[in-house]
């Protein structure tokens, strides 16, 4: 039982060691770097799992790196929210290296090593940010899942080396937005704790370094996440990106970003303060439609598979942060829900276009004809995860959008329903040309 | 008036911010546009740096000079001692900025090599 103890320190350990195990095993034999990769992915799948069951078990915990009580030392706080989404992430970046394997041969053959310990890397730092309790370690995380980030776009070819380059200087403002924030809120609590800083916070709310607090992570956040209109790096950087890191990084940066959001807002500022103190869910509602139909309208407008689904990331993106700032019950489970099923929705359309790629050599529209006869399976599973995209009842993209739906009725944002409804007709025009 | 001789750390810090802000955004040279990021990244750690500092403190280290710890632990005063925190956390954001700075001239390195051109107009022209 000692290994499931462990668990939430180990699915961070594990990917973090095998960078390691897999660098030096590429040393010996290249070809040895996916078996290893494939394995720590299993692993660290094997330890959220045994996380999300002790969370369903005994509800949530803390986990103390190194023995040392929580003010002072680092925590590790899981609870039903970050379960989910530690196995979520965990079960996309395992289908993510099983994908990447026949890809990397053939997009990537001289970097397959630099490709899977970037790739493993990457995984640490989204698995770290999610379970993390403390606002510094988080920065720290965000920066391994970013640095190893841009290293992944930039192995593709020559278009990927600039949008590389403008994601770096992006993500970088961002993430010191974010360090920023940080700051303003250890200089009013002198804590850094997630949970000393909730119990600090409350009488602090009237006080405007608080505020800006606020402003400067949501600001570094939506810089990470694409939200409108900060969200001119990603569409480039995604579309140049090698297919398999593509995979991994579309479906899952965007989404642990928006989790970050929600549990800074929730964990750190509670929601109380940001949606009956201060008056922003408004406007930000307001901001998410606008992501919504800039991202479908310009979907439409694409003739390259893997450039259509980046614009439609953006919107996807609008639904997340409009679900949560509606702050009704349904819109923020609507939210939490679609984070889940959107990594997985987007992880199936990134693979197929990644097939595509492989198998015709391009992912322009009009290279799709035919393929119903040549490939059958594959655009059978293409078309599930389209619908999903659309919202067709039994799948699972149907379900979150139900949700943020009622909860955009119940908090009487009806701009909001118009935009989802937009945007799924949007889609199913999108996905019919190509089914 | 006041406010900028009283506090003033955070106006440098926020004209270094965007000092660098604007490099990163309109400078045309690419290395130059890293050479922006670095400085606004500088800029945050001065921030940090420098809400860790008071005045007539000293290193957050007690003194067991008499070997009696009981009587020099009745004696410290926090106002005494800077306050570490700020700048152990500032070791590890210039860890993290190095790295960022490093990425950021490794892919300026692989455009130059593809491109010959590290202006952004004769690179936007090229990748036609």
């Amino acid at each position: 039982m000692m290994i499931y103890q462990q668990a939430p320190a180990l699915l961070v350990v594990i990917p973090l060691l095998s960078a390691f195990a897999v660098n030096i095993s590429g040393l010996f034999n290249r070809r040895s770097c996916f078996p290893v990769a494939l394995l720590a992915m299993a692993a660290t799948f094997g330890a959220t799992l045994m996380t999300l069951h002790r969370v369903m078990e005994t509800g949530s915990f803390s986990y103390r790196l190194g023995g040392w009580p929580p003010p002072f030392g680092i925590e590790y706080v899981i609870d039903h929210l970050n379960g989910l989404v530690l196995a979520a992430v965990a079960f996309v970046s395992l289908l993510a290296v099983i994908f990447s394997r026949r890809s990397v041969e053939k997009e990537l053959p001289d970097k397959v090593v630099q490709f899977y310990t970037l790739f493993v890397l990457l995984v640490t730092g989204l698995l770290g940010m999610t379970v993390t309790g403390d606002a510094f370690n988080l920065y720290v995380l965000l920066e391994i899942a970013a640095l190893t980030g841009y290293a992944l776009i930039a192995l593709g070819d020559n278009r990927a080396l600039v949008a590389g380059f403008n994601y770096v200087i992006l993500g970088t403002i961002g993430a010191s937005f974010y360090l920023l924030g940080v700051g303003h809120l250890f200089i009013m609590t002198g804590s850094l704790n997630m949970a000393d800083l909730l119990g600090i916070l409350p009488g602090l709310y009237g006080n405007t370094a608080v505020f800006v607090a606020l402003l400067l992570i949501l600001v570094g956040v939506w810089l990470k996440m694409a939200f409108f209109p900060l969200h001119t790096w990603l569409p480039n950087a995604y579309t140049y990106a090698p297919s398999a890191a593509g995979c991994l990084v579309a479906p899952l940066v965007t989404k642990v970003s928006v989790y970050i959001m929600i549990r800074i807002m929730l964990s750190v500022f509670s929601a109380g303060y940001v949606f009956d103190v201060l008056s922003v869910a408004e406007p930000i509602v307001w901001l998410a439609v606008a992501a919504i139909l800039f991202g479908s309208i310009l979907a439409l407008a694409q003739q390259e598979m893997k450039k259509m689904l980046t614009y439609l990331i953006v919107a996807e993106v609008g639904y997340m942060v409009g679900g949560f700032w509606l702050a009704t019950g349904y819109g923020i489970t609507g939210a939490i829900l679609h984070i889940v099923n959107d990594a997985l929705m987007t992880f199936c359309l990134f693979a197929f276009a990644g097939i595509v790629v492989y198998k015709t050599g391009g992912s322009r529209l009009s290279d799709l004809e035919g393929l119903y006869r040549k490939m059958p399976v594959t655009m059978a599973a293409f078309t599930v995860g389209a619908l999903s995209m659309i919202g067709v009842p039994p799948t699972a993209g149907f379900f979150s959008k139900w949700y943020l739906i009622l909860g955009a009725i119940q908090a009487g944002s009806y701009h909001f329903v118009a935009a989802l409804l937009i945007s799924s007709l949007v889609n199913a025009i999108l996905f019919f040309r190509i089914i | 008036m006041k406010s900028l001789v009283a506090e003033y750390n955070y106006w440098i810090y926020i004209l270094l911010m965007m000092i660098g802000l604007y490099a990163m955004l309109a400078k045309n040279n690419l290395v130059k546009k890293v050479i922006g990021m670095s400085i606004f990244q500088t800029a945050i750690i001065v921030f940090y740096v420098s809400i860790g500092a008071k005045k007539d403190a000293t290193i957050p280290i007690i003194a067991h000079g008499d070997g009696s710890h009981g009587a020099v632990e009745a004696a410290i005063d926090v106002a005494h001692y800077a306050n570490p925190l700020p700048h152990v956390l500032m070791l590890t954001a210039i860890v993290v900025s190095v790295g960022t700075l490093g990425v950021a001239l490794a892919i300026c390195l692989a455009i130059f090599r593809r491109y010959n051109t590290l202006e952004e107009d004769e690179l936007q022209e090229r990748m036609q």
